[in-house]
């Protein structure tokens, strides 16, 4: 943003009578989030071009050492496809640049992401489709919960800053959220699993039951989840929480809070409608981000408690060095990312107009 | 800006923590050998897994290594690995940030656009990517890493207040007297992002700190080195807490915890000096601005 557009801004929202001003604004927030799609657009284009140059970049010639690898696993030749597919994923050495680049897009446009070296033949889109519903589950309701526990209690201690609530509850969470995640996971583990017995000791259910919708297959996977669903709900809420405090004190001081409890609306409306809902706006940001780190957070949980998601399928590709199923995973992370984001960035437009000016 | 911050409780606490921490890294292992008599690599072959005692204060690990030797050692590592990857995101946050929202247009929108590029990329897969192809890296790597994918929530903050700063009328007079930008930037800008460089360092030291250990935690770190988190991971390789091995896994997450409070604590105070609408959240402040409050409402409610 320039700054004369930023000092004429308020002055145009002024002028024209309020149909035309809004009318205004609905067109800016359509560029504005047009400009972030291209936005999206050119960061997902990055992250594929990424993962193109990075093995190219290596030492050596990678897709030669998976082959290799592949025909030892396997004990056979490859058949020509599976070649064609790793040497569009991992670079042939003879090839012309750019004829790789355009093959390896083309291979991505049809979900092609090579074959796993330690599950050979399962194509890497097959071992990440069965990953994903796990952590979904896991990781996406817990970051949810988590948002909705720590922005309420932020809400609570930062009305009444100052008071003992404020005082007592606000270190304890400093402190928290400082813990390192995996190490509450570890302890939870020892405690609630080895000590005490009451969680199984890893999984994301009972072996033994067929994988469906059925009651008992359920009940086993609320009572695997619990455990390591409710280590993300600790290690995360308390960062929420300092952040809705401080952002709330910084309102709550506002004079439109002290003009609406001076108009005799009820103490919840203010709360909620005046002071809070202007303090969430920096929360939503920050979810956005959280919700980057769902998976980085994720592959830390899945990794403690052997969860069948994502995290760990990457964590035991980078331990065997499964080059496919690792880039694999990273396309889709940071796709997902992405659209969280794209997603993220549109309800901001929608909660606070003001960033419609800004972009 | 005549607000002592010693004069809070909270920083007080966490600048004694950190300065313990930061001692304990300098010193620690000339300590522990010469006062203490204990090696952090060395083999107990007569205590293995062994609990806490009067010879090993804190026990020993599966390998007959010294918990409290390791922990101290650990210090070093592991701080290194925070101030090093701390002032190297802090550096890229302000070279990027700072820049871009004083200079608007082309330039801002360049650098704006490679911050949010950082911004969303996940960063922890990518460095497991990197991490699989580069193999063995020592702690200066990591830590650059650390810097290098961490800077750009910082660069976001430093450009939103440097964009602020540079439209306030001081900045916009002396831009209009002529004044070089290279001046404006360093002796009226900068100064006003102090507090945000500094609570933004802070922030980056427990963000380094633990992105070690959980890099560490994930096998990606240097295999020689001893850190806290190293600690950890060659706990749980070993079972460590299927075993009930608590002692070797407990204190170098605390001493985590504890650094990582210490800089938060810091932060308060900070913040409390960048931000002056915080510092109304003091007691004394809130009880008298409650009771104006009840006063300005008395005559309405009566």
């Amino acid at each position: 943003m320039t700054t004369s557009t930023g000092a004429a801004a308020p002055a145009v929202a002024a002028s024209g009578p309020l149909e035309v001003t809004r009318r205004r604004r609905k067109r800016k927030s359509g560029r504005f989030l047009l400009r972030r799609l291209g936005f999206y657009l050119v960061a997902a284009w990055s992250a594929i071009t990424l993962n193109f140059v990075i093995p190219r970049l290596m030492p050596g010639d990678p897709s030669a050492a998976i082959i290799d690898q592949l025909e030892r696993v396997s004990g056979q030749s490859l058949p020509p496809a599976t070649l064609v597919s790793i040497q569009g994923l991992f670079g042939n050495p003879d090839d012309n640049l750019f004829e790789q680049y355009i093959a390896y897009l083309g291979q991505l446009a049809r979900f092609d992401l090579g074959v796993s070296i330690v599950n050979f033949p399962v194509p890497v889109a097959d071992l990440v489709a069965t990953g994903l519903p796990w952590t979904l589950l896991l990781v996406g309701t817990t970051t949810i919960v988590a948002f909705l526990l720590g922005t309420a209690l932020g809400v609570a201690a930062g009305w009444r800053a100052g008071t003992r609530f404020d005082a007592i509850v606000t270190p304890l969470t400093t402190f928290l959220s400082s813990v390192p995640y995996f190490w509450v996971a570890l302890l939870a583990l020892w405690a609630f699993g080895f000590l005490l017995g009451w969680f199984p000791l890893a999984g994301g259910y009972d072996p033994n039951l067929p994988i469906s919708f059925d009651p008992a297959f359920i009940a086993s996977v609320l009572q695997y989840g619990a455990l390591p669903a409710a280590t993300i709900v600790f290690s995360a809420f308390g960062g929420w929480m300092l952040g809705m405090r401080n952002m709330t004190v910084t309102t709550v001081g506002e004079d439109y809070v002290l003009l609406a409890q001076a108009k005799g609306l009820s103490p919840a409306r203010v709360r909620w409608r005046y002071a809070a809902r202007n303090a969430m706006l920096p929360q939503f940001t920050g979810f956005a981000m959280a919700l980057g780190g769902v998976v980085g957070g994720a592959l830390l949980t899945e990794i403690v408690f052997s969860y069948p998601g994502i995290g760990y399928l990457l964590f035991s590709a980078l331990q065997k060095r499964d080059y496919p199923v690792m880039q694999g995973v990273f396309l889709l992370v940071t796709f997902t990312v992405l659209i969280a984001n794209l997603i993220a960035d549109s309800v901001y437009v929608w909660l606070d107009p003001r960033v419609r000016e800004e972009g | 800006m005549k607000y002592n911050i010693f004069g809070n409780g909270k920083v007080t606490f966490g600048v004694i923590v950190l300065g313990f921490f930061v001692l304990l890294a300098l010193f620690g292992p000339w300590f522990t050998s010469t006062v203490l008599g204990l090696d952090a690599r060395a083999n107990d072959i007569s205590a293995i897994s062994a609990p806490p005692s009067a010879e090993h204060p804190l026990g020993t690990t599966q390998f007959g290594q010294d918990v409290l030797a390791q922990v101290i050692e650990g210090a070093r590592g592991s701080m290194f690995v925070g101030f090093l990857g701390a002032i190297v995101g802090t550096v890229i946050s302000v070279l990027v940030g700072v820049p871009a929202g004083y200079f608007g247009g082309t330039t801002g929108n360049l650098l704006n656009f490679l911050t949010n590029l950082f911004l969303v990329m996940p960063v922890l897969p990518l460095i497991f990517v990197l991490a699989g192809y580069l193999q063995g890296t020592g702690l200066v790597m990591i830590a650059f890493i650390i810097g290098v994918f961490g800077w750009a929530g910082g660069a976001r903050t430093l450009r939103a207040q440097a964009m602020s700063v540079s439209n306030r009328d001081f900045v916009q007079v002396m831009r209009m007297l002529g004044e070089s930008n290279r001046r404006l930037i360093f002796t009226e800008v900068m100064p006003h992002l102090y507090g945000w460089i500094a609570s933004m360092f802070l922030g980056g030291l427990i963000g380094a700190v633990m992105a070690e250990a959980g890099l560490a935690f994930l096998g990606v770190s240097d295999s020689s080195a001893i850190s806290w988190g190293t600690m950890i991971q060659a706990a749980q390789q070993q079972s460590a807490v299927l075993r009930g091995l608590w002692w070797w896994f407990v204190p170098p997450g605390l001493c985590i915890a504890l650094v990582g409070t210490a800089a938060a604590l810091i932060n308060f105070g900070v913040d409390e000096l960048a931000n002056p609408k915080l510092r109304s959240a003091s007691r004394r402040v809130a009880k008298r601005t409650a009771a104006v409050r009840r006063a300005a409402l008395a005559p309405e409610g009566a």
